[in-house]
């Protein structure tokens, strides 16, 4: 599923978002050269997934609008960093995280498998786009998370392993 | 690495050298420093990352570099810390932030949990690793190390001065005690720190 690099970047944009702090996967990684031509959004390359919370925490605490955007891989690898600033900190950082294997039909992808169930287990309010017709969803549940000053989760559906 | 014994230095009088020097500057601190800077400095731009996720200090000093460029933010970070996120060293220099400086005080301990030694501080290694190599190698090219007090005395208003993104490992004697006071509510510690940061 090829979603288009340019019209993420323009719903980003139109919250106004000023950083992607992020570690591609092959959801999102094909949106790179829209974020880097972008004048609204900076881009900061992470090593390791962890990080990209508590920059981003760093980031907000510092006035900007950061947006982390992992793969739900990452969301594991994370998941301290993610609770230390989430619920710790306090701080309503969205992300975007790539969904590893959603499309795959009766995938075996244990990655997949617990993607959900562990965001409901830390209480996360996400949605799971599945298509580019569907990213509207995006801009409405950053919104609706915005409004109601929470962190929350946009889950970007892939099909390859 | 280096394998050689360093001779260390107090924790406190290494940070009591930064007193003078911190200016206007935002200091993130963790671990031992967190332990021991709120004692010496009461700053509204000192913001103590209690509770923290270990190893995250220098990553949310770039976060608050990459929003403040025009403030200079000084990380006070730990070895055992460090060691934990030792990408975020490329992390920094790829980030093209200059207005950041990460010290690690390096004790080769994890102080907070009873003084059991790092995997960089083994018996057979009795020192630490070469955290100023790494930072080096990393891009780092302003770096330095300091097993001395005087040295350290000597030479940090220009350490502070080089420029950035500035990489700064001092070697400190390990604390056989540690007790963490209580650093306040921390919503009320995050609203004081960002009407800081705001200039409010």
């Amino acid at each position: 599923m090829d979603y288009p690099g340019q019209r993420v970047v323009e719903i980003l944009s139109e919250l106004g978002f000023t950083h992607v702090v992020w570690l591609p996967d092959s959801a999102i990684g094909p949106w790179e050269s829209a974020l880097e031509q972008s004048t609204a959004l900076q881009l900061v390359r992470v090593c390791r997934e962890g990080e990209a919370w508590a920059i981003a925490a760093g980031l907000h605490l510092g006035g900007k609008r950061p947006l982390v955007m992992i793969q739900n891989t990452g969301l594991f690898e994370s998941g301290d960093a993610m609770r230390n600033v989430l619920f710790d900190l306090g701080l309503p950082i969205p992300a975007v995280i790539g969904y590893r294997s959603a499309l795959v039909p009766n995938t075996t992808d244990t990655a997949c498998r617990f993607t959900e169930p562990i965001l409901q287990a830390w209480g996360i309010d996400y949605v799971v786009v599945r298509s580019p017709d569907e990213l509207p969803r995006l801009a409405e549940h950053f919104r609706k998370c915005r409004a109601a000053i929470q962190p929350g989760v946009v889950l970007v559906a892939e099909g390859r392993m | 690495m280096t394998h050689h014994e360093k001779p260390r230095m107090p924790l406190v009088a290494a940070l009591e050298v930064l007193l003078p020097l911190r200016g206007e500057r935002v200091i993130v601190t963790t671990m031992g420093a967190a332990r021991e800077w709120p004692k010496l400095s009461q700053h509204s731009l000192d913001l103590h990352y209690i509770p923290s996720a270990m190893g995250g200090a220098p990553a949310l000093g770039l976060g608050l570099a990459l929003a403040q460029p025009g403030r200079d933010v000084l990380v006070l970070n730990g070895d055992g810390a460090m060691l934990m996120n030792l990408g975020s060293l490329v992390t920094i220099v790829a980030s093209g932030a200059t207005n950041l400086t990460l010290m690690v005080f390096d004790n080769g301990v994890y102080e907070v949990t009873g003084g059991q030694q790092t995997a960089a501080a083994t018996a057979e290694r009795r020192a630490s690793v070469d955290f100023a190599g790494m930072a080096r190698a990393a891009g780092f090219t302003s770096v330095r190390a300091f097993d001395d007090l005087a040295a350290w005395r000597r030479d940090a208003a220009l350490a502070l001065q080089l420029p950035g993104p500035r990489f700064l490992v001092l070697s400190v004697q390990r604390v056989a005690d540690y007790q963490l006071e209580s650093a306040g509510p921390l919503g009320a510690r995050l609203a004081r720190f960002q009407a800081a940061l705001a200039g409010k």
